[in-house]
């Protein structure tokens, strides 16, 4: 598999996905799973897959010892595999820039020469294909698709594709074209292309042009919540109810019309707070939006939120909402109901197709979103039934039935490939 | 002998209209008056007014062999005399006909025998007397709305004067007994009870234009067939559906009027007869009580109450509308009375259900359970609030109810001191009139009386208007 992010060391979603997604597919037996991403940190959980560091694989010779090379990368990965790996060095690529053990260095995140990176992972990938053994390729998200196509190219083993997202969810449909020749390529080449919902494999079908056949829809899951967070205390004021946003602050995420709303219930009742944790482009933009409606001072901000952090806020919630514009799938409002919170989400998020014990509304009806958060809020029925019953529907929402249902793909491509 | 009882039900509701929470306190109309006069129209062109016909059709053609009971909800009523007055008067043809029985049901179609014994009690009355007024009799058999039913509500039924009611031929209360008989009630032996044959009821109802069904297509003479071939001595086979089910549920194109009118003469040829409800009840002898000990009805697999209160919202909003519910009732505010009917209308809740029944249900406006009480709670919202305005929130209502006892005696009393004052004047005139000179005393005496009367009749009324004022 080739990812771009895995827990603990995590920007996003995606990283949240890849991790569930591959626990719960390495409890088949048969299974047996190799993860590379750019940069890991040494403190992953590999007790059920093996990873890689590209930036610890050499693409030109390097004379050194084993004892040097247990000093620099012991710590994420057997020198002996590095060994194993500098004999399928296929060019001479002495020319870029690498360090002393002829590998290549990653950031791990999303930087400004984003695109370079995605290219030196694609060279990497090249030499990880012709040392590892393995039946499928299995591609998370555009930055790692050239990877998966050069080890198609190179093995000639089928190719799967994973969406987490499309360009068209990112930017509201101003589309960069140079992600979209990425994208639409890595979804050409793909044997078969699996999406996080169905709202996202019709994007698949209909924007990039794929034979529907071989487009399906494997929804997330979420991965049942550690004891630790279990154990949080939440605080709560017996008289006051709180609302949360939780979430980049950006285009996607339609933080405007949650203000909009918050506006419209304060307007009715002051006994509610509201709050949008998260940072991002239009955060500043939302706080001057909500001192121009005079809610500034139950509308809170309280920035970028890390770790367990998230779940005190999620737990000391009443409400939680995700008024997303477009969202392929959106992992939080599942892990808001975890936490026994009452959800409202758009309809425009890819989870809505598999919820249903939350409110769902258009992502531009503010009135409906107003009216539901102030239902929640003053009817103690309806807040008890979301917060029993939601927890109770994702719960049975496992990585285990996802698992299967990839393996189901995996086995009928393999089945079908080249016939 | 066999005889088929048929009973149809006529109910629409009023539809709400969308309602948002910062409109409670401000706007006091509910409904969405679009919704409600294009949903009756359409539900009186394509099945009300094509299925009375064919039954006024078959009455007239069948001469007193062809029988069939009706019922209206109040609310029905309303909305037909509004929007279809056609429709009303198509049921007085056949009413004329003399073969047709008008069964009384609560006024709402609400769930007040489930709540509030009293409520219960005066909208049944309320229908009796507006059916009577229609129709020229007063009914005497009842059915409750979805034909809930259990011993309790019989006993208030029985207790109020009727002497039948209709119920579900529930499985999980008959076991082994057939509905094929009468029964009668075990708190109330006066009340007999006659119940529904679910599967041949929905045979029609549900699926006569079925094509995947393996009776399909269904003829009269199979039908009746079906009937004749049950046991001899099986004497009443009660087939109740709403009347929306002709045209609406099963398309007239299914040909289930041609269905329906040839029903008479198949029954006729094989010895089987329609009867009214209280033809059957007066005919027949009970065999055995029924004991209910929770409510049924005839909606569901289960047949409970699991579609209207099945879960927590609905109850919640069940308990907060008829907390109100004794003040209604003291209350005279005309537009508070018409609400409380139109809220009460058990749909309201049904569109709150989150059961998973395999049959998609049609919510109206709304795209889920919580939207649908969302809706719901904002209007009662509004609703409660007013009601409340009405009298002071923090007084009990037995304290409440003795005060307007008290202002309503005394406005009795007044009123009787009034007429004294107007007789004494009277009579002061007449005794004027009889020594026009010379009794100016007397005449004195006389007003100085009654002006005294009125001053100590009022003070206590006035004290009373400012308790219940405050």
């Amino acid at each position: 598999m080739f990812g771009w992010e895995f827990p603990p060391h995590i920007l996003g979603g995606l990283g949240t996905a890849s991790y569930g997604l591959t626990k719960g597919m390495a409890q088949q037996e048969d299974m047996e799973i190799t993860f590379c991403i750019p940069k890991p940190w040494g403190d992953e959980d590999r007790s059920f897959l093996n990873i890689i560091g590209m930036n610890s694989v050499p693409i030109a010779y390097r004379d050194v010892d084993w004892d040097y090379v247990n000093y620099r990368i012991g710590k994420y990965m057997d020198p002996q595999l590095y060994f194993d790996l500098r004999n399928n060095i296929y060019a001479d690529f002495n020319y870029m820039h690498l360090n002393d053990l002829g590998c290549m260095e990653f950031s791990g995140r999303y930087p400004d020469n984003l695109h370079e990176e995605i290219n030196n992972y694609s060279i990497v990938a090249g030499v990880v294909a012709r040392q590892q053994q393995f039946d499928i390729i299995h591609s998370h998200d555009w930055l790692t698709y050239p990877a998966g196509i050069h080890a198609k190219q190179v093995t000639g083993k089928p190719l799967v594709i994973h969406v987490h997202a499309t360009d068209f969810d990112r930017s509201r449909g101003n589309v960069n074209p140079t992600v979209y020749s990425i994208e639409k390529n890595g979804m050409d080449y793909a044997d078969c292309i699996m999406c996080v919902s169905e709202l996202t494999r019709q994007t698949v079908i209909n924007k990039y042009h794929q034979n529907p056949n071989k487009v399906f829809t494997v929804h997330n899951a979420v991965t049942p919540l550690a004891q630790e967070i279990l154990d949080i205390v939440p605080k709560k004021s017996a008289n006051e109810k709180i609302v949360t946003f939780l979430g980049r602050i950006t285009m996607q995420k339609g933080p405007e019309y949650f203000v909009e709303a918050a506006a419209m219930v304060l307007r009715r009742t002051r006994n509610i707070r509201f709050v949008m944790a998260g940072s991002g482009d239009m955060m500043n933009a939302m706080i001057r939006l909500a001192a121009e409606r005079g809610i500034a001072d139950r509308f809170h901000f309280p920035g970028f939120m890390k770790g367990n952090q998230v779940y005190e806020v999620l737990k000391a919630s009443d409400v939680y909402i995700m008024p997303s514009v477009s969202e392929p799938f959106g992992i939080s409002p599942l892990e808001a109901m975890q936490c026994s919170v009452p959800t409202i989400i758009s309809k425009q998020s890819g989870c809505a197709e598999i919820l249903d014990k939350c409110i769902k509304t258009d992502y531009w009806d503010i009135n409906a979103m107003a009216d539901a958060i102030y239902s929640i809020c003053s009817n103690p029925s309806l807040y008890n039934y979301l917060k029993e019953e939601g927890k109770k529907e994702v719960d049975a929402i496992t990585w285990d039935k996802v698992g299967v249902k990839v393996r189901n793909h995996y086995d009928n491509v393999l089945a079908n490939y080249r016939k | 002998m066999k005889t088929i009882c048929l009973y149809f039900e006529i109910h629409q509701i009023i539809h709400l209209k969308r309602y948002r929470f910062f409109e409670i306190g401000r706007d006091h109309y509910y409904y969405d008056d679009y919704a409600n006069e294009q949903g009756i129209n359409e539900v009186v062109e394509k099945s009300y007014v094509p299925a009375l016909n064919a039954l006024i059709d078959m009455a007239k053609t069948n001469k007193g062999a062809f029988k069939v009971a009706l019922s209206i909800s109040g609310v029905a009523l309303e909305q037909l005399e509004i929007h279809a007055p056609q429709v009303i008067e198509l049921l007085h043809q056949l009413n004329d006909t003399g073969c047709c029985e008008f069964l009384c049901e609560p006024y709402s179609h609400g769930l007040s025998s489930l709540a509030n014994e009293e409520c219960f009690r005066e909208e049944v009355e309320r229908m009796r007397t507006k059916i009577k007024e229609i129709f020229g009799k007063k009914p005497t058999v009842f059915r409750n709305s979805s034909l809930i039913y259990d011993d309790e509500i019989g006993a208030i039924v029985a207790d109020m004067g009727f002497k039948g009611m209709l119920a579900e031929g529930a499985k999980h209360v008959l076991g082994w007994k057939s509905p094929h008989y009468l029964y009668h009630c075990i708190a109330n032996p006066s009340l007999k009870v006659l119940l529904r044959d679910y599967k041949l009821s929905d045979d029609i109802s549900l699926r006569f234009s079925n094509s995947e069904w393996n009776e399909y297509p269904l003829f009269a003479d199979t039908y009746i067939g079906w009937v004749a071939d049950m046991p001899d001595q099986e004497q009443v086979i009660n087939i109740f559906m709403e009347l929306s089910a002709i045209g609406m549920s099963q398309s007239l194109s299914s040909n289930i009027l041609e269905f329906l009118k040839a029903l008479p003469a198949c029954a006729k040829a094989r010895g089987i007869t329609f009867s009214t409800p209280s033809d059957a009840i007066m005919k027949l002898k009970s065999v055995d009580h029924i004991e209910v000990h929770y409510p049924m009805s005839w909606t569901d697999e289960e047949r409970d109450i699991s579609p209207w209160l099945g879960n927590i919202l609905q109850r919640e909003a069940f308990s907060k509308l008829y907390s109100v519910s004794e003040r209604v009732l003291l209350c005279n505010d005309k537009k508070i009375k018409q609400d409380w009917d139109y809220l009460q209308a058990s749909n309201n809740f049904r569109f709150m259900t989150t059961k998973n029944t395999g049959i998609a249900i049609d919510r109206g406006i709304y795209d889920s359970a919580y939207d649908a009480f969302t809706n719901y709670m904002n209007i009662l919202g509004d609703f409660i609030r007013r009601v409340n305005s009405l009298f002071p929130v923090d007084m009990e209502n037995e304290e409440l109810n003795s005060l307007l006892t008290t202002i309503r005696n005394q406005g009795e009393e007044l009123l009787a001191l009034n007429k004294e004052v107007e007789r004494l004047q009277e009579k002061l005139r007449k005794d004027n009139e009889d020594c026009s000179n010379g009794c100016t005393e007397v005449k004195a005496e006389a007003a100085k009386s009654s002006s005294a009367k009125n001053a100590t009749v009022k003070k206590p009324k006035s004290k009373a208007e400012v308790k219940a004022d405050k």
